[in-house]
């Protein structure tokens, strides 16, 4: 019979890094959902956030397949580079992807971009999600959203129960103790699942580095077109993202701290060419990831409002 | 000088560098191996309101760097269009708007922050009686506990409810944060006054290390340097403390426990034998060629591999997430338990436990609940309860017939098959489980496994 090791002499052998300990967590959480929902999702940018999503999938079940489809609520509004990212990861992974368009939801009349100045779909992508759950059927959806993101998020379960509207309540969440998780639901309800919300920014891209993970080149140090816009640098492409009156176009070195719409996603000038480079970036930082996000600064409650609604 | 504005000032002395400078504050060099060495400490505070929990969090938060300009903007805008003269530290880690507008902590937030030895998750909790459930979940995890104590106030009857709790959750480590020693001259003997009486109390309950740590969270002394006002204290800042104590020895690394989740089963050619059981360790280590078990059949097998998305490896020690494969074909699936045939947990349906009750309808002896213990789901009836604990005397109230909202008692349950377990205090995942309410599908009670009903 084979003798354990001793577990007094070993401990620091059977010890893990924070960031093995997080990907434990993680996959663990998959598993869950798969084990107690019938039409799970993970929700797929092609991000770095998804990604990381994606690579903790590949842990939880290879070498099975993914016991749900990657789903992507298309904006229509994406980098072209992230959308030749996500095509390239699913062909090689091999797994079903949804693609589940904003335009189409406008088409119909179900969904309507933002009035204002700017062309903005974030509003929009509501009615797309809820539309893509009510065709799937789908009951859990996996986010790639993090709890150190914004404030409201730091309350949010792991599991986060969504009414048939996909609001969030914050008052009325589940307690989540240990490692137990309940999923039990009616029909109709459905569950957002955060399986990296104990990770900081910092975290993913430690494990990004660490593991090695391909991501999208608009995250590394190029040359792009941006105009300067409130304060912060905007890409500029075909329309409707060209230059506005008045507002002049330069060439900069920039990347993208994340990766979102290109109607509110904003660069950073930066140098950062190498996964290093970029976590000696996130270490030194002195504006949050969300900073960038243009549709936060709308107003101090801007995500839970959203969120309410049905917002990831 | 009102205490806010001390504690804006007193922010602002201390961290000129403020993120600016990964080098500042921390004294250390970025450095990609280190923090791909760091371990991960979770951790819950306590106190009562205005014990100075927040500014503790914010000042530890502000210290390491781990809050940015834009968020600190945030919270100085949002604290002047609330009508408070300065930054009010509470609004940086305060969350939801209702709470924001009741200005009180009324849910666990979760916060992060990280210096080069140690990535750190805070459960910042809320102190009144009607949150015991909310501190009860932020202690399930946790590795250690910080109760505040106002040294004005000395150890008052929340302390000792927050200490119970911590004790029942048994979270391995306690820090006993004597705070606003600024307002009582810095006194040791007020410190010592404190010290003993909490030391007199908490000889009732079965809590292995305990730290106390006199500071000022205002004026950071104590908080993540050594305080140049108590020369009379030898131990360390409480950072100092986070970052050192040792947490490898708290998992049972003795008892191999492993529910299993989920089969992972490929439907290819290619891996057309691969039958791997997916789940996370709850304790004990396993090996490659282990002799295992599986519970509920009790058919033996050995270890033929553990791997990690299909990547092998020798040994799974708890909290890894792996994929065993066993050589013989066995029927195992989720809810079921692998362990060593000479170390098993004990199997049984008539079960005492510790239970906190979590929701507003009481809990009904008699009643049939779900409940969920490790990967498996059962049914089971409250048979008995045994008495309440009044949380705040700390008396056993016998004769009761329900159990309230928040309210902690001894409960005897029967179970529709038998459950795989172990006693709370011997291992926190096999000695857990979850009450659900089946109308309403809501976790209603969260208990602790004391061993099979005598
Ligand atoms: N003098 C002094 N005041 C403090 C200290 N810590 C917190 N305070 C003040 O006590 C009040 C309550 O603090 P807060 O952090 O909001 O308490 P919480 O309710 O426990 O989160 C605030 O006015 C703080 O400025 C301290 O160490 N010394």
């Amino acid at each position: 019979m084979t003798q354990a090791a001793d577990p007094s002499s070993s401990i620091s052998q059977y010890r893990l890094t924070h960031i093995k300990a997080l990907e434990a967590e993680a996959i663990h959480i998959m598993r869950e959902v798969a084990a107690q929902f019938e039409r799970p999702a993970l929700m797929f940018s092609g991000g770095k956030d998804s990604i990381v999503m994606v690579t903790l999938a590949l842990k939880a079940f290879r070498p099975a397949k993914f016991p749900f489809p990657l789903l992507h609520i298309d904006t229509g509004h994406n980098f072209p580079e992230a959308l030749e990212f996500r095509d390239q990861l699913v062909e090689k992974i091999g797994e079903r992807l949804i693609v589940h368009k904003v335009q189409d939801m406008i088409d119909q009349g179900l969904a309507s971009e933002d009035p204002g100045p700017y062309p903005s779909r974030n509003r929009a992508q509501i009615p797309t999600l809820i539309n893509a759950i009510e065709t799937y059927r789908f009951d859990a959806l996996f986010g790639g959203a993090r709890r150190d993101e914004e404030k409201a998020r730091a309350k949010e379960r792991i599991f986060s129960f969504r009414d048939e509207f996909g609001q969030w309540d914050p008052k009325n969440q589940r307690p989540e103790l240990w490692n137990l998780y309940n999923g039990r639901h009616q029909m109709g309800e459905n569950i957002r699942v955060f399986p990296i919300s104990n990770w900081t920014e910092m975290d993913v891209w430690q494990y990004i580095m660490q593991e090695n993970i391909e991501i999208p080149n608009l995250y590394f140090s190029h040359k792009r077109d941006v105009v300067t816009r409130m304060g912060q640098l905007v890409p500029v492409g075909e329309a409707p993202f060209g230059p506005r009156d008045g507002e002049a176009v330069s060439n900069r070195t920039v990347r993208f701290r994340t990766v979102g719409d290109m109607s509110c996603t904003a660069a950073t000038d930066s140098p950062a060419a190498t996964l290093e480079d970029i976590v000696a970036e996130v270490a030194a930082a002195r504006a949050s990831e969300r900073g960038a996000r243009m549709d936060d600064k709308t107003n101090e409650a801007a995500m839970e409002d959203r969120k309410k609604e049905g917002y990831f | 000088m009102s205490p806010d504005t001390e504690t804006t000032d007193a922010l602002k002395n201390s961290a000129p560098e403020h993120r600016g400078d990964p080098n500042a504050n921390l004294g250390m060099q970025f450095s990609t191996d280190a923090y791909l060495d760091m371990d991960l400490l979770r951790f819950l505070t306590c106190g009562s309101v205005d014990d100075g929990k927040s500014t503790l969090i914010g000042r530890l938060l502000y210290d390491s760097k781990s809050i940015f300009e834009d968020q600190l903007e945030a919270a100085t805008s949002a604290s002047m269009s609330r009508g408070d003269e300065r930054m009010n530290l509470a609004l940086l880690t305060d969350g939801l708007r209702a709470e924001r507008e009741q200005g009180i902590t009324i849910d666990v937030a979760y916060r992060y922050f990280a210096t080069p030895k140690r990535k750190f998750i805070i459960a910042d909790c809320p102190g009144h009686v009607q949150y015991t459930r909310n501190m009860v979940t932020g202690a399930s995890t946790a590795n250690l506990a910080l109760i505040l104590i106002d040294a004005r106030h000395g150890v008052i009857e929340q302390t000792r409810r927050h200490s119970f709790i911590t004790s029942l959750l048994r979270i391995p480590h306690l820090v006993v944060c004597i705070n606003k020693m600024d307002l009582v001259d810095w006194s040791q003997e007020t410190y010592e006054k404190i010290r003993d009486d909490f030391e007199q109390f908490a000889s009732r309950f079965e809590i292995t290390d305990i730290t106390f740590i006199p500071m000022s969270a205002l004026t950071g002394d104590n908080v993540v340097n050594r305080s140049k006002n108590m020369d009379w204290y030898q131990g360390s800042s409480l950072l100092h403390h986070l970052e050192n104590v040792h947490i490898a020895g708290d998992r049972d690394m003795i008892d191999p426990r492993f529910p299993v989740q989920w089969v992972v089963r490929p439907q290819s050619d290619d891996f057309h034998d691969y039958r791997g059981y997916g789940g996370q360790v709850a304790s004990g280590v396993f090996q490659v060629g282990d002799e295992v078990i599986a519970l509920p059949s009790g058919m033996e097998s050995k270890i033929k591999s553990i791997d990690i998305g299909g990547k092998e490896q020798q040994a799974a020690f708890p909290p890894q997430s792996v994929s065993i494969q066993l050589e013989d074909d066995i029927d195992v699936s989720r809810g079921d338990m692998i362990c060593r045939p000479n170390n098993k947990p004990t199997s049984g349906q008539d079960i005492d436990a510790m239970v906190v009750w979590m929701t507003d309808q009481p809990m009904v002896v008699g009643k049939k609940y779900t409940i969920r213990h490790t990967s498996n789901d059962a049914r089971c009836i409250i048979k008995k309860l045994n008495y309440r604990m009044d949380i705040q005397t700390l008396h056993r109230d016998e004769g009761v017939e329900n159990l309230k909202l928040n309210e902690i008692g001894r409960i005897s349950i029967r179970t529709t098959k038998p459950l795989f377990f172990d006693p709370y205090r011997q291992c926190r995942i096999t000695g857990s489980f979850i009450i659900i309410d089946e109308q309403t599908n809501s976790t209603v009670g969260a208990a602790m496994i004391i061993g099979e009903t005598k």
